[in-house]
């Protein structure tokens, strides 16, 4: 009896000892993944510190442009270019371009009637002719200065080099060009905007009154529960998807409606043809009407039954209860979704694309049946040139499209913080 | 549904008849509130529609694609204007080769071709129910293109202008980069979920989600930027000149940084919902925090971290900006990560980028290529649902 207590206590001692030798491979185990944990969450942190400063090192830095005429030694008794007299101007044209292209000018608009910012122009584009010949990021500008100096210097002795920031006032004033240094984004912010304008009309009552009824009328029948299932599945779908059904539905087999012309509406039918804002603004609707039918369902949910049965109880029907009760309490949800889901649509190129964005316009926008373009998509088709410049430009576009989504997401955490409540 | 007023006074008939007017208790017909709540289940029914619409349009695009024929250009003239009755022409040096058996259109005019003997081709007039006519010299040839379903998923290359649908190199290319994208998303992810879930102080957590909110909330077409003018430069000093400019593997690494987000929401969702007792019995037995979060926590939320992977696997399957720009323009059968290919998503928009013109042959196919899609995505996302509901492990 002894002996075997003796022999359970030696074991005792050993499993404490493989225990205890155990234990510090465990703790180095438990730090060293801890560590790992700790560094895949930093690669988050890095990856959106990386792209933040790779949009902003291409929307600023210098470049090296290279003028037909130097506009120094356009300058008139020591008075720069930019301060010339408008006949001044005019000689200056006059004596630096062909006879042909001066009349050509002349024929257009005479340039007696030529205001003198407009010959300005004219001298900056025809006669000093500026032309990028390449470009440097932030960082490259700031830590290799003298070394694109001296590449300059070598490969383009005539370039001057200049620190341009891309993203100016212009560029967001401006309509697409396709010049890179007078590119613009005004047509396609103006563009988003009425596709977004668009969306959101069809796609807010059509999703909040799918999730009313699915949250307050339907029954737990087989036809609701494919609806759900079925909403389900939708959000899952790739947007691409939803621009072919765009394009087979909205663009072609609407097209008397969408171009405009079955209401004598005709706004360029010989391009535009159904590709137009409404079909867009239309298949953006359908791609987030699943996101805003979840988004207010759950906002639904949460207004507390107590309310309801309060509002019954009062011999309301069943709809005051839902407009007067249900409805006003469950609204900051629902519109925290709803801007969640039309910054989701605000981004969307891909569908877009499909549906037939026009590639290259410079007119605004005049109503929904007009040919449109949008901001992704304007930095999706300066992203693909393959010169520098439209690179930068992409990337002065990128920070524009970031910082309205900034603003729509703002509005949707201040709404989310200042009206919500809890029962 | 009794009148109660009736039953309450049956001999006064006058207050009865007063009182049924005032207190008819019945239930009443409101037909606005019915209209309503049509106009509600409408709405609701609209989704419905959508998939129905989304179906239909996909199938019936596809059905054309694979059986009408579709007419090629060869852009090769007959030499000589033919007559009605010749069933014998010379055709120019120049365009497309015109092969032995095909069908061929000149104007309105279907024709089989029986031989060919150098530039002379002998065929069958007004085949199809044609009407045989003549042509004048210089007429250009369309040659017929049927693709069938076993050669558009079999065949290799998919080269449009001369007939050739396998859709193979775009699935491969898909697959190359999803792969990719997963082997960056997954792991990160998890971690990610695990530090979150279990480690990080309420203080780390309030400062790291909105970080991973703003990840996901950036557009795709400015992590295509990102891809293009960072990553693959990024590669290149890696790797070197195996990298071409467009490939795979920046695509795919940079869809990875995109679905990280939804990869750790989701599965710190699932972490979350575990209940605290399991890790304090955990605790409790002695085991290390590690030991806890990885052999407790991490397999008691298995389902939903295992639906969280498949809902990352069918985003990254349906990502199109990313791969549109930065994995390269033109089918390539390929494995490779370096080499440029272009995936399914990727072709859907180079194809629609211009105006494509209606029951054109790429018009055709990108309803195909849809369809392949939309089953695949569909397909991903129903077995994530399944997975959820059959693996879920239920506490009180």
């Amino acid at each position: 009896m002894s002996s075997k207590q003796h022999t359970s206590l030696a074991e005792k001692t050993k499993s404490t000892e493989t225990f205890a030798s155990n234990l510090s491979r465990r703790r180095r185990s438990g730090r060293v993944w801890l560590l790992i944990f700790q560094a895949s969450t930093l690669i988050g942190i890095v990856a959106l510190t990386a792209l933040l400063i790779n949009i902003i090192d291409g929307s600023f830095g210098y470049a090296a442009i290279q003028y037909s005429i130097d506009p120094e030694t356009l300058a008139v008794d020591g008075v720069p270019l930019e301060e010339l007299s408008k006949e001044e101007l005019e000689r200056i044209f006059q004596d630096n371009v062909s006879k042909g292209l001066y009349r050509r000018y002349d024929s257009e608009v005479p340039f007696a009637e030529r205001s003198r910012e407009d010959v300005l122009a004219l001298v900056q584009e025809r006669v000093v002719a500026p032309e990028i010949v390449q470009t440097w990021g932030l960082i490259d500008s700031i830590t290799k200065k003298d070394e694109i100096l001296m590449d300059v210097q070598e490969e383009y002795p005539d370039a001057a080099v200049e620190f341009v920031s891309w993203l100016t006032t212009d560029f967001v004033r401006n309509p697409q060009s396709s010049e890179p240094e007078k590119a613009g984004v005004r047509t396609a912010i103006l563009g988003s905007l009425f596709v977004i304008a668009v969306t959101i009309l069809f796609a807010f009552p059509l999703g909040v009154g799918a999730a009313i009824y699915l949250e307050e009328y339907a029954t737990d029948n087989a036809f609701n529960r494919i609806i759900r299932t079925n909403i389900n599945n939708l959000a899952g779908v790739p947007s691409i998807i939803y621009g072919i059904l765009g394009l087979a539905i909205f663009v072609r087999a609407l097209e008397a409606l969408t171009s405009g012309t079955a209401f004598g509406i005709i706004d360029d039918p010989t391009t535009a043809n159904g590709r137009t804002i409404i079909s867009a603004g239309l298949t953006l609707a359908l791609l987030i009407l699943p996101l805003v039918i979840i988004n207010s369902q759950e906002a639904i949910r949460a207004v507390p039954n107590s309310l309801r049965q309060a509002s019954f109880g009062l011999g309301a029907t069943k709809w005051q209860t839902i407009w007067s009760h249900v409805l006003p309490n469950a609204l900051p949800g629902i519109l925290t979704g709803t801007i969640l889901a039309v910054s989701r649509a605000f981004g969307e190129t891909a569908p877009l694309v499909v549906v037939g964005a026009a590639t290259f316009i410079t007119v605004d926008p005049s109503g929904v049946f007009s040919k449109f373009t949008t901001l992704p998509i304007q930095i999706y088709q300066w992203t693909a040139r393959p010169q520098d410049e439209f690179r930068n430009i992409a990337a002065a576009a990128i920070i524009v499209l970031l910082i309205m989504l900034l603003t729509l997401n703002a509005t949707a955490v201040l709404l989310r913080n200042r009206y919500s409540r809890r029962y | 549904m009794t009148n109660r007023s009736e039953a309450i006074t049956p001999q006064h008939v006058v207050a009865n008849k007063l009182s049924e007017k005032k207190l008819n208790l019945r239930k009443r017909q409101r037909w606005g509130e019915n209209v309503i709540q049509t106009l509600l289940f409408v709405s609701a029914a609209i989704s419905i529609l959508t998939t129905i619409g989304t179906i239909y349009v996909l199938g019936k695009e596809s059905i054309n694609f694979f059986a009408s024929r579709m007419w090629e250009e060869t852009n090769k003239p007959i030499v000589f204007t033919i007559e009605a009755g010749e069933s014998t022409f010379r055709v120019g040096d120049t365009g497309g080769e015109i092969e032995e058996g095909a069908i061929i259109r000149i104007n309105q005019e279907s024709m089989l071709v029986k031989s060919i003997n150098g530039n002379v081709l002998l065929v069958e007039r007004g085949y199809d129910g044609t009407e045989a006519t003549a042509h004048e010299a210089g007429t250009g040839i369309y040659q017929g293109v049927k693709v069938s379903l076993l050669e558009f998923f079999t065949n290799t290359k998919w080269i449009p202008q001369i007939g050739e649908f396998g859709i193979l190199p775009l699935i491969s290319a898909t697959l190359t980069v999803s792969f990719i994208a997963m082997l960056v998303a997954l792991p990160i992810g998890i971690c990610i979920a695990i530090y979150l879930s279990e480690y990080a102080s309420q203080r780390a957590r309030s400062i790291l989600k909105p970080i991973l909110e703003v990840l996901a909330g950036i557009p795709t077409v400015v992590y295509a930027y990102f891809a293009l003018t960072l990553m693959t430069p990024f590669l290149q000093s890696i790797f070197g000149d195996v990298v071409q400019i467009y490939n795979t593997a920046s695509a795919g690494i940079v869809i990875g940084i995109l679905v990280v987000p939804l990869v750790s929401s989701m599965s710190e969702d699932a972490l979350h919902a575990v209940p605290d007792g399991l890790r304090q019995a955990a605790y409790g037995l002695g085991a290390t925090k590690l030991e806890t979060a990885t052999k407790v926590v991490l397999p008691a939320a298995i389902s939903g971290i295992a639906a969280a992977f498949i809902v990352a696997i069918s985003r990254a399957i349906g990502e199109t900006m990313i791969v549109a720009l930065a994995a390269g323009a033109g089918p390539n059968f390929t494995f490779n990560p370096f080499e440029s290919a272009e995936t399914m998503t990727g072709h859907i928009v180079r194809i629609s980028g211009g105006d494509i013109s209606y029951d054109s042959i790429d018009y055709n196919s990108i309803f195909a290529i849809g369809l392949v899609l939309f089953f695949i995505t569909l397909i991903l996302n129903i077995i994530s649902q399944r997975v959820v509901r059959r693996f879920r492990e239920e506490y009180e």
